[in-house]
């Protein structure tokens, strides 16, 4: 897919430009861009560094742990179909309890580990269960806390208050996570009439 | 609220330092171990992050979006929307770093505390890209039928587009 769509942007850009004659900008552009690429990385890098330092620290003391263990009984409701104790839960819980602390590389495993005990209980193997959809619904809502990156970018591009997208972005993945477990709520009752 | 914006960083990290002491975590040792970790990721990240500025770029450069989208230009003028947000917005759901690179170009054009910058900063941070976490937790586990889960992520990731434009308009519009 990424693949795909990488390929088209830059044939698209090339063809597009010869065609109109311009293709002097793309030509400055091939030249350039690498540059901008890594300046980017730069920008970003810092406060990733420190961030992925500090939450380090609430990962070590157990506060990953405490955090999703209150996220628990809220999960429980959004899988039904799941007895009270199934160990997927757990990984569930810390998978959204990492992605909302901004711990993307410690989410994944957590994500890959849950759909692993989904799968033991899924009948068709090659089909996508309820709980395992309803969860990929759940993450892919992305809630996070606080977005280190865009904060990274802001920060550095000038911005007199860096931190201010921080309730919009809370805002609109609420909207976002909320409109699709609905959805997926919808979805399901009608299929188990 | 601009108040909760700014109180919310520094009272994070107060809270996890404290709740590491008080579990007798070494903060120090365990800070730099992490930061360790995050400077291994920003190694891995950069050629990514390089070849999708490079495409994002000339792609913008090559003015073709002007060119296809000329027909939705009055509408954007009239709601002051360059159209940049346009791309950004169909390519959130599959790449979160050619949508970083276009909101670093809307930084740089427009300035990150313009309302387009604000709205760029917010499109970034609403949502996950639903297509590759697809791809990948399904791929992990060889399931090939996804049903409906790619429609409903996409419907909440639209819903998380228009909650960014809304939600930016009435803080900052």
């Amino acid at each position: 897919m990424v693949n795909i769509i990488w390929a088209s942007l830059i044939v698209i850009a090339i063809v597009y430009s010869l065609l109109n004659g311009n293709i002097e900008i793309i030509n400055n552009g091939i030249l350039s861009h690498a540059t901008s690429g890594v300046n980017l990385v730069i920008e970003m890098m810092p406060l990733i560094i420190l961030w992925t330092g500090i939450m380090k620290i609430a990962e070590s003391s157990g506060l990953l742990n405490s955090f999703s263990r209150v996220l628990n009984p809220i999960l429980r409701r959004l899988f039904p179909s799941l007895p009270k104790e199934h160990k997927a839960l757990g990984y569930i819980a810390s998978n959204i309890a990492a992605n909302m602390l901004g711990l993307g590389s410690a989410a994944t495993p957590f994500g890959l580990k849950a759909m692993q005990e989904l799968q033991k209980d899924n009948p068709k193997k090659d089909t996508a269960s309820e709980a395992m959809i309803t969860f990929l619904v759940l993450n892919t809502g992305g809630v996070t806390l606080i977005p280190t990156t865009v904060i990274a970018l802001r920060m550095m591009a000038g911005s007199k208050a860096p931190t201010e997208i921080i309730i919009t972005s809370i805002l609109a993945t609420m909207v976002s996570s909320i409109s699709g477990l609905t959805l997926d709520y919808i979805i399901r009752r009608r299929k188990n009439k | 609220m601009n108040i909760l914006s700014k109180i919310i960083i520094p009272l994070f990290v107060f809270f996890i330092i404290m709740y590491g002491l008080k579990k007798k975590v070494n903060v120090y040792d365990t800070f730099l171990e992490g930061a360790k970790e995050g400077l291994m990721m920003v190694f891995h990240i950069t050629p990514t992050v390089i070849a999708m500025v490079f495409a994002v770029n000339i792609f913008l450069d090559s003015h073709f979006l002007e060119g296809a989208l000329g027909f939705l230009k009055p509408i954007l003028e009239l709601s002051r929307l360059p159209l940049d947000i346009i791309p950004m917005a169909i390519l959130r759901p599959i790449s979160g770093t050619a949508t970083l690179a276009i909101m670093n170009g809307i930084f740089i054009n427009f300035g990150p505390d313009s309302f387009i910058g604000r709205l760029a900063s917010t499109l970034q941070g609403c949502t996950d890209t639903t297509i590759y976490v697809l791809a990948l937790y399904f791929g992990s586990i060889k399931v090939i039928k996804t049903r409906y889960a790619l429609p409903v992520g996409l419907f909440a990731d639209l819903m998380g587009i228009i909650a960014a434009f809304m939600v930016t308009f009435i803080f900052f519009g």
